[in-house]
């Protein structure tokens, strides 16, 4: 296990290259999916809301 | 197919229909890729274990390069044809290019350093148009945000990528014209492959990874570009 970590020496450069890249790979999913689902809401309330105009004035 | 999605009704009911196919595959994939990479390939015979950094830097580098081809392709589709969805295309494209390309110059520099005994070197055609290729995102991202109208916006931006796309070429072929640090292709070279097929496998499906999960965020941020432009004309009809 512990030779897995030391990866032959060069864990002080596979790891943090790994951390990285899995890091950066999250967040770019996790921004991408949060803007969606926010722009997803706010058609909803304007669609919702415009919906709403539309029968008081008639 | 590009006819029949240019209705952006449509491509949002294609896309929600096939997004969550590209997420599980994307998953399966990187998860597999991952620990293939990390476990299962047998150090090389000249670098070590160090080469275990191959398996995230060259599926980085790939796709900050076929990123930036599709998003000059839809650019000049939207500059030919003045489709909308191209233009979101291109847009939507360019932040996850820009990732990957960040990505490929990180992990680069930390193969570099115990390798090469450097983490950068201004001398090397291969990392200094690599640089290059990161500023080039990050000026058409900055030149859509600083342009409020949107169809002016995509014409600046287009024009802008389709300038930059001639450092596409330079990367490829820098290792052959200046012969300096960056090894030369051993993958898409004529005469095939010359890297062993331990590596090779669990490279192919590290860059078959990369490759479905930008898929996957391409179409959701195309999706949530097309959502924007919808509240935004909601908002202005509200307004008006």
């Amino acid at each position: 296990m512990a030779d897995f970590f030391a990866m032959g020496g060069y864990g002080g450069y596979v790891w943090p290259a790994y951390i990285i890249t899995v890091a950066v790979l999250i967040a770019a999913t996790v921004v991408s999916l949060q803007a969606h689902m926010r722009a997803r809401r706010s058609v909803q309330r304007l669609e919702d809301d415009s919906g709403e105009n539309g029968e008081s004035q008639t | 197919m590009i006819t029949f999605l240019a209705n952006p009704k449509r491509f949002l009911d294609f896309s929600n229909a096939i997004a969550p196919w590209l997420a599980v595959l994307a998953a399966v994939l990187l998860g597999v890729g991952f620990y293939w990479a990390l476990v299962v390939t047998p150090p090389d015979y000249q670098q070590g274990q160090s080469v275990k950094i191959m398996f995230v830097h060259v599926p980085a580098a790939y796709m900050g390069i076929m990123v930036y081809g599709a998003m000059a392709v839809a650019s000049l589709t939207g500059l030919v044809f003045r489709h909308p969805l191209a233009d979101v295309a291109a847009k939507s494209a360019a932040p996850l290019g820009a990732a990957f390309t960040a990505l490929a110059l990180l992990t680069g520099s930390l193969w570099g350093r115990p390798m090469w005994g450097t983490f950068w070197q201004w001398g090397d055609a291969r990392l200094v148009s690599e640089l290059i290729l990161l500023f080039i995102y990050l000026g058409y991202i900055a030149l859509w945000n600083a342009i409020d109208d949107p169809v002016r916006a995509a014409k600046a931006a287009a024009i802008l990528s389709l300038v930059g796309a001639a450092d596409v070429p330079i990367i490829h072929f820098s290792v052959d014209w200046w012969n300096t640090l960056h090894q030369p292709a051993s993958i898409v070279r004529p005469g095939g492959p010359t890297i062993d097929r331990s590596f090779l496998i669990p490279l192919l499906i590290m860059m078959a990874g990369y490759t479905v999960l930008f898929a996957w965020l391409w179409l959701v941020r195309m999706q949530t570009e097309i959502l924007e432009r919808r509240a935004r004309s909601l908002m202005m009809a509200r307004g008006a």
